[in-house]
């Protein structure tokens, strides 16, 4: 039953049959999945196309294991996913066992502490309770039985950075901590062994609980935004079709491409590597490589650069230059000078840890000796150095800065942000100025029609049908459109598409099809015919929709907006003079990166927002960086956090919440400093009971948390 | 007293047990895919003749 319903649910067999010793499996990732009916779909209908045995969704990752015959290849199933109404991308053979294993490893030494707190919390309630003599030496024993093991489990990761600290001769949070657990469970046995009336298994054990959630957190924040990004980088124009000399072509990685060989690129595609175009015209795409965002005519003999992709037509490039000497891999150098400003930058936890850790220790240290001298003796001197050690303890600090990072981060990942890691939330909120690039920034950085209006509800179904069927650029911004009206499709026979000229079907008896227009004119346009008729729709890069408002919204929280672009002058002024702000065009991406330097010389923080390569080096330069969902690879990993979707506002709700964030970052050290002042003099004065110490632990702790927690209705 | 010795066993075993169980969802891939077991639910099956 269990079993019947497994596969029904999860996994649709195909009724195909096929050889097990001919499958191969391959991940697709599927941005567009955002509900139940996707899931259902693709599993569903994905089986049906020939040569698909099985299709798995994994939706929090926005994925799909797709199991084929080795007939078909990726290319066919991204098509086939492309029909089903999903863009899809090949991802990368990458080990599914390396995702999240830092993040496993936290999570089962928190449920071990967890375990062992609970049974010794029930063994030490007993003993507080007022159970003496044999019974408290028994529940010592096997508290003790119990503790051992999993602080030595669970204590792993706190233990080995705190001797990565001392190793070379820092400190860190880890130290007190690692002291504190090892101390309190020495003399937790040395009391165990003599029949002592407290043992400190319970308060070491939690401590480790509480400190471990902490991490555990912070590491899944970053693990969800690590595969989110993956989800998104692009695997396409990473290599390309080679054709060999008997006229067949085969798919060649761009590592291993030599000068010489010819390359097929076609319209959509991205180039691999820099070469000489030796045949076929088009117009090719720059905008990545250097903001440009005229399409440029190219012709036999031109040279052509990697990153840069194809529109219009398919060509053969000879390979000139391979990926290690392309104009791509200066940007790279440019990009890990720039980069290494940031690394330097110290996360407020460890800004707090800097002082906080050697306050401890010396605290500690005085309440041994002050307690020595006046004459308590070793024992209870130490016992009381332990408590001060345990009380002060950063349970509450250790959860106060990951609590609220994480429901900040999910808050923003609702809203369509993915932001790679805490210390990115705490750059945003410190960011005073932001700089745009244009193409693809600000504006979409892909054609959509501008002159949809002139055509009726069938001549929309029409184009929308046409426009499905091809992978062109130009009908994939005509369907985009479409689609965001609300317009279905016609059904149209006898779809067939003439690489370089167009695509053309039977609708109703008519001969319908979209092409390339007979008259070339200053913008991309393409031309619908319906019979007899025939309508030239145009196309250009158009604004972002909530471009003024996110702008605006930025200045209201204080940051001036500029443009930096490398597009031509008089393109990036108008865009400039119609959003009302500073803009200056032509710039390299040396001279983006001189102005993010300058700009931080003179104490600014600036923000960069950016999706192409020429942006890579300002993107790693600046305070902090965004890069939206379509940027170029490079762009995106050189970012601190991701935008998807077509609208600009999660920029401004980045800052909005990485604010909240910060504030409410600071309410709770305020208050878990304050638990400590109040805290502390107990504890020197050796007032500490045990149970006092794990009532306040837990209570600081879950006050933090729910703290934290309002930061969820802060975001919407 | 003696019956301590029944109970703390068998209330160390149960605990056990959970931490067991959470060990073995998390290797079985149980939390994997936390959001789309939540969207599932919703997933109308036509397949009902597969029994």
């Amino acid at each position: 039953m269990a079993q019947r319903k497994r596969t029904a649910v999860n996994a649709i067999a195909s009724l195909q049959s096929f050889d097990p010793d001919h499958l191969s499996d391959h991940r697709f990732t599927v941005p567009g999945m955002r509900c139940a009916g996707c899931i259902g779909k693709i599993e569903r209908e994905l089986p049906l196309v020939s040569g698909v045995a099985e299709a798995r969704v994994n939706f929090s990752a926005k994925r799909v294991a797709v199991r084929h015959d080795t007939s078909v290849d990726e290319a066919d199933i991204v098509h086939a996913l492309e029909r089903l109404g999903f863009e899809a991308q090949p991802v990368a053979a990458n080990p599914l066992a390396q995702d999240g294993t830092e993040t496993k490893r936290l999570l089962r030494a928190v449920a071990v502490a967890g375990f062992g707190m609970m049974n010794i919390m029930l063994l030490s309630v007993s003993v507080w309770s007022g159970a003496g003599g044999v019974t408290r030496d028994l529940f010592h024993w096997l508290s003790a039985l119990i503790a051992i093991p999993v602080i030595a489990y669970s204590g792993r990761p706190f233990f080995a950075s705190a001797i990565m600290a001392l190793r070379y001769g820092r400190t860190n949070m880890d130290v007190p901590i690692s002291i504190g657990i090892l101390l309190a469970t020495g003399l937790s046995i040395y009391e165990t062994a003599t029949g002592g009336e407290h043992a400190y298994f319970d308060g070491a054990v939690m401590l480790l609980f509480f400190l471990l959630a902490g991490r555990a957190l912070d590491a899944g924040m970053r693990d969800k935004a690590r595969s989110g990004i993956a989800g998104l980088l692009s695997h396409m124009g990473r290599g390309a079709s080679v054709v060999a000399e008997d006229g067949t072509t085969r798919w060649i990685k761009a590592e291993e491409l030599q000068p010489g060989m010819i390359m097929m690129v076609a319209a959509g595609e991205a180039l691999a590597a820099d070469g000489l175009v030796i045949e076929g015209a088009t117009n090719i795409d720059n905008a990545m490589l250097t903001g440009e965002s005229r399409p440029q005519p190219v012709n036999p003999g031109m040279t052509v650069h990697a990153g840069a992709s194809n529109l219009s037509d398919p060509i053969r490039v000879e390979v000139t230059a391979t990926s290690d000497d392309t104009a791509i891999a200066e940007i790279a150098r440019l990009m890990d000078e720039a980069g290494q400003s940031r690394s330097r930058y110290v996360r407020i936890a460890d800004r707090a840890a800097r002082f906080y850790a050697p306050a401890v220790h010396s605290l500690a240290v005085l309440a041994f000796a002050s307690w020595m001298i006046a004459g308590a003796g070793w024992h209870q001197s130490l016992i009381i150095a332990i408590a001060v050690l345990i009380i002060t303890c950063p349970c509450a600090l250790g959860l106060a800065v990951p609590a609220a990072q994480v429901v900040a981060a999910n808050a923003l990942l609702k809203r369509g942000l993915l932001v790679k890691d805490g210390s990115a939330l705490e750059r945003l909120a410190e960011a005073d100025m932001v700089l745009f690039d244009k193409t693809g920034t600000l504006t979409l950085g892909r054609p959509r029609p501008i002159s949809l209006g002139e055509l009726d509800a069938d001549g929309r179904a029409v184009a929308l049908a046409l426009a499905q069927a091809s992978r062109h650029p130009l009908s994939k911004g005509l369907a985009a459109a479409l689609q965001l009206d609300g317009v279905s499709p016609a059904k149209i026979g006898q779809i067939t598409e003439v690489s370089g000229s167009g695509i053309s079907g039977d609708w109703n008896g008519l001969n319908v099809g979209l092409h390339r227009p007979k008259t070339a004119g200053d913008a991309p346009a393409s031309e619908l015919v319906i019979g007899e008729q025939s309508v030239r729709l145009e196309f250009a890069d158009g604004l972002r929709p909530d471009t003024s408002e996110t702008l605006a919204a930025l200045t209201h929280l204080g940051l001036p907006s500029h443009i930096i672009s490398g597009d031509r002058s008089e393109v990036v002024n108008t865009v400039g003079s119609e959003l009302q702000i500073e803009a200056r065009g032509a710039m390299l991406p040396q001279e983006k990166l001189g102005r993010i330097e300058a700009l931080k010389t003179s104490g600014h923080r600036p923000m960069m927002v950016g999706d192409g390569l020429n942006d890579g080096p300002a993107l790693a330069a600046a305070h902090v960086s965004i890069a939206p969902g379509t940027a170029s690879d490079v762009s995106q990993q050189a970012a601190d956090a991701v935008f998807v979707g077509e609208s600009l506002l999660p920029v401004a709700s980045a800052i909005k919440v990485a604010r909240e964030t910060m504030r409410v970052v600071r309410q709770n050290f305020a208050f878990a400093i304050g638990y400590n002042v109040l805290a502390v003099p107990l504890a020197l004065a050796g007032l500490v009971t045990p149970l006092v110490a794990a009532i306040a632990m837990s209570g600081s702790s879950l006050i933090v948390v729910a703290n934290s927690l309002r930061l969820f209705r802060a975001a919407k | 007293m003696t019956n301590l010795v029944f109970l703390i066993p068998i209330a160390l075993g149960m605990g056990a047990l959970g931490l067991l169980a959470f060990f073995w969802a998390m290797r079985s891939g149980q939390y994997d895919d936390m959001d789309g077991a939540a969207n599932r639910i919703l997933i109308d099956e036509e397949e009902a003749d597969d029994e």
